[in-house]
């Protein structure tokens, strides 16, 4: 029994990590308002003054202030950076000046190169010569194993956005073990897993070890980060100031280790609710200085930046790091778990102004309390920065401790990891479908050479045969890409710190994706219910359709181009579940380009549906732009037709309006007609 | 079953009536306001028919959303339909649902007897009506509507019989509406009717032009500026002074009784 933790009420965490325990015996759920919170101090109006004046810099110096070009970024690479020592009351930063880009060659050094000389900065020759000659990267891993069909599909871009020259990210580690445990707790469990391992030495059971090793020299390292800064956190954060900063230094070596595609931060608010209350019951610190630690935290994970290509930021739309963290929700006791610390995460949106990192997500459920739910709507009006998923629906599933990594991937925090899977474009797999495996842009045999289709008019039984051969096939290579993937990214690039958060036994869920998805139903409707006439070259590849006829589209809650949609994803889902997967993976698939869609869109030929070559596709699950006609909840109850138990990883929908159009601040709701009129008599 | 002639659906309404709504807009009017947003329902012309149960299943499909708000027609001028209306309004206060009609009140005749009877019908099943006052004096009503307000003031009246709520709405055009003397005889007015819950004022806006051009009508106020948000608080502040004024003569004579 650590003396940080008296006033806790005990249990099962406090024999073995167990973190959800810790929280489900020891959180208060608040019922209350937002009329506690405190304003930002002096000191972070300075310090965050200081932030934007970087920020400013950053962006005259073109997007980058400053790069490291010769080492390699590992946990204890650095020495400490600050803004303004005195005044941070939350520290740490992954090089040792604020904005300053690490390198980041294990991904692979062609990569760190371009994403240097983009940015007018050279990587050291030495370093060039070291990641090319004597120490072999993740990049290089995928390309020696790569097949001739493999290459010819991503280059065609009918399979898009691998992780296979980029960090895959994706992995949440359970941060808050550090602040709960000390790192030192961490280290002998780790130890006593090592120490337990099968006698025989398999091939499994040696790289359990050898990942067992790696994880302990990680968590060592994390204790010597902490020491950069001053701080002992081997042993259990004794107060919300320190919980926080040691939860952070968990999340600040993940980043310094990883220049991953996502780098969500958890869930971590009620968690840190718990110290907080303690020290507001014992007089440790003011709600003020509790904000001012929020504020001061939620600043550094702002700062959070990554070295990354022109080519990689078109991909993701500006340069994103997906700093996800999961507020709220309701516990599978019934009790919801909104927090104090939910209303002071989202506060800081008001202290510091908007930002889109942090993406602060709120798990939504009906049951969540009123209050709450008020200040959400209030945060969501004046910084249209805070996301929101379906707790009810995910819940189900991922219990009560998930979280949510980059935008919709669900997973229980330090029990569950994602092998991330970039997309399919089934669009451009129905455009294979009818030309027999030609790419109608490059005109280049990639698909199996089937029978393609020569009608004039496209016949839906025919074309709906066709493109389901065609997805069975892409499903094949696609999960054979991934699998090469995630075999040369534990190798060369294994997430050591993030999975030290983690239990030993770990649930892989090998995430897939699909683009292009409300074209593909919007074509097979119009196949089917309009004529669609096609246009041929003199080789006889399909070049363009001509539609023929109104037909029903997808968005407008009208089941017979909806179900086509949830038909596509369940089948294609299917024949990924056919697949073997990497190290037991269990297959799920998201509908989630909310900005790559773009780029889908300009690498995919005309389309079924009258839509243009190069055009964009709508993002995730949305229906095409200006195809929906019916207004919103018309078009929501489309996307909510796609079954999510074939869509696990997650289905979005992207929204966007104006607030005016949500009503008006005066208008009158249904049990208040007379609050509107003031009209006393006197 | 009465088919309605319908323009087209709205699913997520949050401007027309309390909380959100599905919204019909019917196809219709036998008014030409200039200000006119949606002279698209003017004509019957290609209009789709759609029962009431039609449109409720529609409502049905999604009716978590409503729970805060309900169902409203508007157009066009639903009261061109009143029976389908009325069998759209009796169905849905059947399933228990906010009806929210949205008129201008022109079609209503006191005098025909028959008619009335027929909006006697179909003020049972509704529960809330916003209206329409275009303008407060007749002459520049005639001018700016094509017709004339005196059956609008007659619907407004009857409705305070029937005890059915009003939700005024008033559209600000420069050099028309946008007059403080105007507005304020029309708090006056306005002031006369119990009934009235509450009172929204639009600033004029643009956005239907495109809408005449597409049609190939010529818009009649091309050229007058759009308003601001602002302008149409003050207006609002200006009706609502009128209001308390015929309030206050009235609750003094009352008194004097």
């Amino acid at each position: 029994m650590y003396e940080q933790w008296e006033g806790f009420a005990g249990g099962n965490w406090q024999r073995e990590v167990d973190v959800r325990n810790f929280i489900q015996k020891n959180y208060t759920p608040y019922d209350g308002d937002e009329a506690f919170l405190a304003g930002p101090t002096e000191t972070t109006k300075e310090l965050w003054a200081q932030v934007m004046d970087l920020f400013q810099k950053e962006r005259e110096a073109g997007g980058v202030l400053d790069m490291d070009t010769r080492e390699p970024s590992t946990i204890t690479s650095h020495a400490a950076g600050y803004l303004d020592k005195d005044k941070e009351t939350i520290v740490g930063f992954q090089t040792d000046k604020p904005l300053k880009r690490a390198f980041h060659p294990y991904g692979g050094i062609r990569i760190a190169m371009g994403a240097c000389r983009d940015n007018g900065y050279e990587v050291d020759p030495e370093m060039v010569d070291f990641f090319t000659k004597h120490r072999k990267t993740h990049n290089d891993g995928v390309f020696d194993a790569y097949t001739p069909e493999i290459r010819a599909c991503r280059s065609n871009h009918i399979i898009t956005g691998l992780p296979d020259g980029y960090g895959r990210g994706r992995i949440i580690g359970d941060y808050r073990r550090v602040a709960l445990y000390g790192v030192n707790f961490l280290i002998k469990d780790k130890e006593a897993q090592k120490a337990s391992t099968p006698h025989v030495m398999t091939e499994d059971t040696i790289r359990e070890r050898e990942e067992l090793s790696e994880q302990i020299k990680a968590l060592k390292a994390l204790i010597e980060l902490g020491k950069i800064y001053g701080c002992d956190i081997s042993v259990p954060a004794k107060n919300v100031q320190e919980a926080i900063q040691w939860t952070y230094f968990g999340y600040l070596a993940a980043v310094k280790e990883q220049n991953g595609a996502a780098m969500s931060l958890g869930r971590t608010s009620t968690f840190i609710d718990i110290y907080a209350e303690r020290d507001l019951k014992n007089g440790t610190f003011t709600e003020e200085q509790i904000q001012e630690f929020v504020d001061h935290f939620i600043m550094k994970l702002r700062m959070v930046k990554f070295a990354r290509t022109p080519e990689y930021n078109a991909l993701f739309t500006g340069d994103p790091q997906w700093v996800t963290e999961s507020i709220g929700g309701v516990g599978i006791d019934g009790r919801h778990m909104v927090t104090k610390m939910s209303f002071r995460y989202l506060h800081t949106l008001e202290n510091l102004g908007t930002a889109p990192e942090p993406n602060l997500t709120v798990l939504w459920s009906t049951r969540l309390p009123v209050s709450f739910k008020k200040y959400c709507a209030k945060i969501s009006i004046i910084s249209s920065s805070v996301q929101y998923e379906n707790d009810d629906l995910m819940r189900v599933t991922h219990g009560d401790d998930y979280a949510i990594a980059c935008c919709v991937s669900s997973m229980r925090v330090g029990k569950e990891m994602q092998f991330f899977g970039a997309r399919a474009n089934l669009a451009k797999c129905l455009l294979y479908a009818i030309n027999g495996g030609v790419d109608e842009n490059t005109r280049k045999q990639v698909g199996p050479k089937y029978r393609p289709i020569t009608s004039e008019y496209l016949d839906y039984d025919e074309v709906r045969a066709a493109y389901s051969d065609m997805m069975q096939w892409l499903a094949g290579v696609y999960v054979n890409a991934l699998n090469i993937i995630h075999y040369m990214h534990d190798k060369y690039c294994y997430e050591r710190l993030q999975m030290a958060l983690h239990d030993r036994k770990v649930t892989r869920w090998f995430a897939t994706g699909i683009a292009g998805l409300s074209v593909v139903a919007d074509s097979l409707s119009a196949i089917k219910y309009a004529k669609v006439k096609t246009v041929r070259d003199e080789t006889g590849i399909v070049t363009d359709y001509i539609v023929e006829g109104d037909f029903p589209k997808y968005g407008n809650d009208d089941d017979r181009v909806d179900l086509i949609a949830a038909d596509i994803v369940k089948e294609f889902m299917t024949y990924i579940r056919q697949q073997y997967t990497y190290r037991g993976g269990i297959p799920t698939t998201s509908i989630l380009t909310i900005t790559s869609n773009v780029v889908y869109g300009k690498n995919t030929g005309s389309t079924p549906d009258g839509r243009k070559g190069g055009v964009p596709f709508a993002p995730g699950a949305n229906p095409m732009h200006k195809r929906d006609s019916h207004g919103a909840v018309a078009s929501l109850a489309s996307v909510a037709k796609i079954p999510f138990k074939e869509a696990q990883d997650g289905i979005s929908n992207t929204f966007s309006i104006i607030p005016d159009a949500l009503g008006k601040n005066y208008t009158v709701s249904t049990s208040d007609l007379d609050v509107d009129l003031d009209l006393k008599l006197e | 079953m009465i088919k309605g002639k319908i323009h087209s659906l709205e699913s997520f309404g949050t401007v027309d009536g309390p909380g959100v709504r599905y919204v019909v807009f019917v196809k219709g009017c036998p008014m030409r306001c200039q200000f006119c947003h949606n002279p698209d329902t003017w004509s019957m012309e290609g209009a789709t028919e759609m029962t009431a149960d039609e449109i409720l299943a529609a409502y049905d499909r999604n009716h978590p959303f409503y729970k805060n708000g309900g169902l409203t027609v508007t157009g066009g001028e639903p009261l061109v339909q009143i029976d389908f209306v009325t069998e759209l309004f009796e169905k849905a206060k059947a399933e228990g649902i906010h009806t929210c009609l949205d008129t201008s009140g022109a079609p209503f005749r006191k005098d025909n007897a028959a008619l009335v009877a027929k909006y006697d019908r179909l003020m049972k099943v509704t529960d809330l009506i916003m209206l329409d006052i275009k303008h407060v004096d007749e002459e520049a009503h005639l001018k700016l509507c094509s017709f004339s307000g005196i059956p609008i003031r007659d619907f407004a009246k009857y409705t305070e019989q029937r005890g059915v709520d009003l939700l005024i709405r008033h559209v600000l055009v420069p050099g028309i509406t946008q007059d403080d003397d105007a507005l304020y005889r029309l708090g006056l007015y306005l002031g006369t009717l119990k009934n009235v819950k509450a009172l929204d004022v639009l600033p004029y806006h643009t956005m239907g032009v495109n809408k005449y051009h597409e049609l190939g009508i010529e818009y009649p106020l091309e050229g007058v500026p759009a308003l601001t948000k602002d302008d149409a608080k003050k207006a609002r502040e200006v009706i609502l002074s009128g209001m308390r004024e015929e309030r206050h003569i009235l609750a003094t004579e009352h008194k004097e009784d």
